[in-house]
């Protein structure tokens, strides 16, 4: 039976346990960026928390003072990895909700500076779906382009603050296309305005080193092998953040509801596993994805790999396949044995093609987010890179483009 | 005019492909187009084909239409 730490001592260090029976993950699965299946750390810590961390962590008494230990546990170990202070972590139930709280509650506390939110035109749809709520109370929103890599320039987002801007909002790096945006110049910009900045950290937080500068960071747990419903909104001290919603004492004011201690202990674990190899899986990753990068316009004709070369995510890599249909190459691929993402149109549940390639003004059909889980192997890319060819090619030919 | 309405992508580019050699170097195909995609992947085929793309002209029945000018 696994045991969690929740002595005087505090010591993360015990939440190490030795992992049984944990399976793999499938051979094959390309698509990390949209999640990862739970790091065996956090299974382990989340069966464990089930059992010991359930009671409501707002009440006195024995059981209640463990859970609330077990939670501040995990805010430690959240907020040393995301540079804050333990007191500006908040947990929420998705990033997206972080994202929601965070745009929002900081517009809402800033209404009297003004009404206008800076996005670029490549962040999450969280962001962009937060920004029209605030557009449709009210506010305004400034959307800053990109280039052809989808990478923002920080002098034109730094032309885009003002007198009247309530919060600005930049990724770390971008989930379809992997290039990481200048997060450091853009916040030394907002800085000068004293303009707050909200940094998307989703793709890099347990990848990465979190970039420094931001005033809100938000990041989600399953990206990095935590369990799904777990999300992190940090906000510096001094920001002024009103709750959007109806108030409530919980989540230090800024997430309602009773939280998920299980939740958020096997989140803490599986962000302490990840952090500690970080370095040396980016390091392996990148050799792989660079790899793929460099091959697949070698081996497929008429191709487009997209997003920035060098500023970039290391796990992940897109690139679009001319006159092919984006749907009927995730299907080819899957009967394949390969688990991809595509941003193209047609699978879509909007049937709009993803507004980052159209915002870097790249090929939208044919896309194929490829983003390497922790546990890919050299063998599953070259499998892949031996895949590929031949089926776009017979996609194709049997389109009868092949010769287009 | 290459009438590509009702066509979802990929179909406008590769109907671009299939009949951009029918116009005169130097002369302009309007593609008319209702699939949103075709605002990014008209001027991304004209990028990757070395054709230019002239902007947008003028809708058709309030489908968009993007203007290529054949280069080769």
């Amino acid at each position: 039976m696994a045991t969690l730490a929740a002595g005087p001592d505090r010591d993360p260090e015990r939440w190490t346990i030795s992992v049984r029976g944990v399976p793999d993950i499938p051979e094959g699965y390309l698509d990390a960026a949209s999640t990862e299946p739970l790091h065996p750390a956090a299974r382990e810590v989340l069966l464990a928390a089930l059992d010991d961390g359930w009671a409501d962590p707002a009440r006195l008494y024995g059981a209640a003072r463990r859970a609330r230990l077990l939670l501040d546990n995990a805010r430690e170990v959240v907020a040393a990895v995301l540079g804050a202070r333990p007191d500006e972590v908040s947990f929420t139930a998705s990033g997206t909700q972080a994202v929601h709280l965070g745009v929002l509650g900081t517009a809402l506390a800033r209404r009297r500076v003004g009404p206008r939110v800076v996005v670029s035109a490549v962040e999450h749809s969280s962001v962009l779906h937060a920004a029209t709520t605030h557009a449709a109370s009210g506010g305004d929103v400034t959307q800053v382009p990109v280039d052809r890599y989808g990478r923002v320039d920080a002098d034109r987002f730094a032309a885009a603050l003002g007198d009247t801007t309530a919060l600005a909002c930049l990724q770390a790096a971008n989930h379809e296309v992997g290039t990481l945006q200048p997060v450091a110049a853009v916040a030394d910009a907002c800085a000068g305005h004293g303009v707050p900045l909200l940094v998307d950290a989703a793709q890099v937080v347990g990848r990465l080193p979190v970039p420094a500068g931001w005033t809100l960071l938000a990041a989600s747990a399953h990206k990095f092998g935590g369990p799904a419903g777990v999300g992190f909104l940090a906000v510096r001290h001094g920001t002024r953040w009103r709750s959007p919603l109806p108030q409530d004492e919980r989540g230090s004011g800024r997430v309602a509801g009773f939280e998920d201690v299980p939740g958020v202990l096997a989140a803490a674990a599986a962000l302490r596993a990840r952090t500690e190899g970080a370095a040396s899986l980016a390091a392996s990753q990148a050799t792989l994805v660079d790899r793929i990068r460099a091959q697949v316009p070698d081996l497929v004709p008429d191709v487009e790999v997209v997003g920035h070369p060098e500023e970039r995510l290391p796990h992940l890599v897109t690139f679009s396949c001319l006159y092919v249909d984006g749907e009927a190459l995730l299907l080819e691929l899957d009967k394949e044995g390969f688990a991809v993402s595509s941003g193209s149109s047609c699978t879509a549940s909007t049937l709009r093609p993803s507004h980052v390639l159209e915002a870097m003004g790249v090929l939208t059909h044919g896309n194929v987010r490829v983003s390497l889980a922790r546990t890919t192997t050299a063998a599953e890319v070259d499998r892949f890179l031996t895949v590929l060819p031949g089926v776009v090619q017979r996609l194709r030919s049997t389109a009868g483009v092949d010769r287009l | 005019m290459l009438d590509c309405r009702g066509m979802r992508c990929p179909l406008p580019v590769i109907e671009l492909a299939r009949h951009i050699a029918e116009v005169d170097i130097g002369s302009t195909v309007a593609v008319v187009a209702d699939d949103p995609a075709a605002a990014a992947d008209v001027p991304a085929w004209c990028r990757l084909r070395d054709h230019e793309y002239a902007g947008a002209g003028i809708p058709v029945d309030g489908a968009p239409s993007y203007l290529v000018r054949r280069s080769h």
